[in-house]
């Protein structure tokens, strides 16, 4: 049981709900739903009818009004019981992002329908030749009239097939940041072509997938900003997902670290439970230590972002310390189970597949780094 | 269509339950308490009957003070308001006790239609709809699968052992469900939020003009003499295979009619 301390009591039911659907909705079927590579989208619905889609935005415009410090808490309780579907409300909460942002009076009429869950969002930036490199993508934007023709490749798009709606990144004007957009695409607009999901290493009921823009007419009045914005909007989102991620970190290294307790002090061995062997107990010692510090990180970020603050760099580390820390945590738990954690009867081998995609999206965690030292050569 | 659910906190059927040492009745302090499952399908079903219909949900409930914890979180699923019946003189009330105050209850609410689950999980007399529905003088649908509300005329596919009855009765009547009916929904976040704001009205025995000496232990027609624990669960049978451990097994088997 994690101690917390939450700004209100609303927060504290909040928790409770996300801990009630975590256990009876998604604990159930993550095993089998990942080992079938089944998107759980009736529990997406179940999570969004709870209100959980749109916590971190305004109650006007259908969100629930939460600050980021009790929103990224929700999502570590439900990565702590399924990954895919943690990181499916922050990838929506992500998209939500640029509309009810930048959005224009007309585009932010769909925020309740896309805050409430009806409408499921995707992120579509990274493309096959640059992801970290986001200020060279080369997916074109074509003004026609009324509209922008869309042509290019989008690649790594979670929800892929599965959303809605895309927020589509594309050069509408001339290299370099300054000639990117943010298009709002709805998902039936012919030409919008997902691909086969990614045979992934794990995650693989999050369909992960490219995205084909064949000559696709996005209304002009779904410019997001104005034309020459989507740079910095896409920018701007990093931080909040970034955050978004390290939760989902905190809540499956907790997880993995619960498990390994759990196995560690029902089995024994020479005679007495392995968890009162030093070499165990010190080794679980350091990832709760560990975790402790991942969710302090993230808090302390959140906190700043509450509060209106600058927190680019502390986002940064909190999304790299958080993710190194689930990465260590699945494997040392892995081996605490011993050949027990290596097969698929135990989750933790898949915890431990799942924990490496969070070193790598939303910015590798080399970018991150980059991020902080820049952040440090500047300040 | 003005509904009323019955709704009880009962101990966690999932966690330890005890009756008090003192009268013998359910402790209600010690374990952890919730909304009888199956009431949170007659909450679903009034919901969904409103959703169709329109009208009013209320929620019923008798019980000691902590039920108003278990009263919130049934208004977090939707209903419009709750009324809690508490007074200490209910404590140990039998079920024709319970049913005369839910009665007088009911009869200032004036619903068109009572639902509620088909047993409570503390209790599991299953009685006290049809007791409701004789003190109130309406018909009792019980057990139902589901539930077709038509203009005044209410039918029901009454569950039971080998399929199902269809019974039709005109409003207002007493409805008993079970988890067959529906899946009942989570609340929402907003849902608890606004409960807070819920109108929430106690009752005591004196406002429904019932004597306290005709209901709580006093006024019980049964009582618990004694209780005690369930026996500790003996240690079983060892088979140690002496190379015949196949055969031992399948002959406790056939032994207890398993093959």
């Amino acid at each position: 049981m994690v101690e917390r301390i939450l700004p209100t009591p609303d927060a504290g039911d909040l928790l409770d709900l996300a801990t009630e659907l975590a256990d009876r909705e998604l604990a159930p079927r993550a095993n089998d739903d990942e080992a079938r590579s089944r998107f759980p989208a009736d529990v997406i619905r179940t999570v969004g009818r709870a209100g959980l889609l749109g916590l971190p935005y305004p109650q006007g415009d259908g969100g629930a009004g939460q600050p980021y410090e009790v929103y990224l808490q929700v999502l570590e309780i439900l990565a702590s019981r399924w990954l895919a579907v943690a990181e499916a409300v922050s990838v929506h909460t992500l998209a939500c992002y640029p509309v009810a942002r930048f959005g224009s009076a007309e585009q932010r009429k769909l925020l309740p329908e896309m805050l409430g869950g009806d409408l499921l969002g995707a992120y579509c930036l990274s493309e096959p030749q640059g992801g970290s490199d986001a200020a060279a993508l080369t997916t074109r934007g074509v003004r026609d009239g009324g509209h922008y023709v869309v042509t290019g490749t989008k690649a790594w798009i979670t929800h892929a097939g599965r959303a809605d709606f895309y927020n589509v990144f594309c050069r509408t004007g001339g290299p370099g940041p300054d000639g990117i957009s943010c298009l709002l695409a709805d998902a039936r607009t012919p030409g919008i072509l997902p691909q086969r999901p990614e045979r992934t290493m794990a995650f693989r009921a999050s369909p992960v997938a490219q995205i084909v823009f064949e000559d696709a007419r996005v209304p002009a009045d779904r410019l997001v900003g104005g034309e020459g914005q989507g740079f910095r909007i896409a920018m701007s989102a990093l931080d909040g997902g970034r955050l978004g991620i390290a939760a989902c970190a905190v809540g499956l290294a907790q997880a993995a670290l619960d498990y390994a307790v759990g196995y560690a002090r029902e089995r024994t061995q020479f005679g007495r439970p392995i968890i009162d062997f030093q070499g165990l107990g010190f080794l679980l010692a350091d990832a709760a230590t560990q975790i402790s510090a991942a969710r302090a990180l993230m808090l302390h970020a959140a906190r700043l972002r509450d509060a209106g603050r600058p927190h680019s760099a502390e986002a940064a580390k909190a999304k790299l310390f958080a993710t190194d820390t689930a990465m260590k945590v699945t494997t040392d738990a892995v081996q605490v189970l011993g050949g027990a954690g290596y097969v698929s009867d135990h989750p933790v081998e898949r915890w431990m597949r799942e924990a490496k995609v969070l070193q790598i999206v939303e910015g590798t965690n080399q970018i991150q780094r980059v991020v902080i030292a820049r952040h440090l050569a500047r300040s | 269509m003005n509904i009323v659910v019955l709704v009880k906190q009962v101990p966690d059927s999932g966690a330890e339950r005890n009756l008090r040492s003192d009268d013998s009745t359910v402790d209600r302090g010690s374990a952890s308490n919730v909304i009888n499952e199956m009431d949170e399908y007659a909450i679903e079903e009034a919901l969904r009957i409103r959703e169709a219909h329109g009208g009013e949900v209320t929620v019923l409930s008798m019980g000691p003070a902590g039920a108003a914890e278990s009263i919130r979180k049934a208004l977090s699923m939707g209903p419009d308001g709750a009324v809690h019946v508490v007074d200490d003189a209910l404590h140990g009330s039998c079920a024709v006790a319970t049913s005369k105050v839910l009665a007088a209850a009911l009869r200032t609410l004036s619903p068109d239609l009572v639902l509620c689950g088909a047993e409570s999980t503390d209790g599991r007399v299953q009685v006290v709809p049809h007791m409701l529905a004789e003190r109130l003088g309406v018909a009792a649908l019980t057990g139902a699968r589901k539930l077709t509300v038509d203009g005044g005329t209410l039918t029901v596919e009454r569950q039971t052992e080998e399929g199902y009855e269809v019974v039709t009765a005109p409003a207002p009547a007493v409805v008993s469900v079970w988890d067959t009916i529906n899946e009942p929904r989570y609340p929402s976040f907003k849902g608890i939020m606004a409960a807070k704001k819920k109108p929430l009205r106690t009752l005591a025995l004196a406002d429904l003009g019932i004597p306290a000496d005709e209901v709580g232990l006093a006024g019980a027609t049964s009582a618990v003499v004694e209780h005690s624990q369930r026996p500790p669960r003996s240690g079983g049978q060892k088979i140690t295979d002496g190379g015949d451990g196949g055969v031992r097994l399948v002959e406790f088997l056939a032994a207890e009619k398993f093959v």
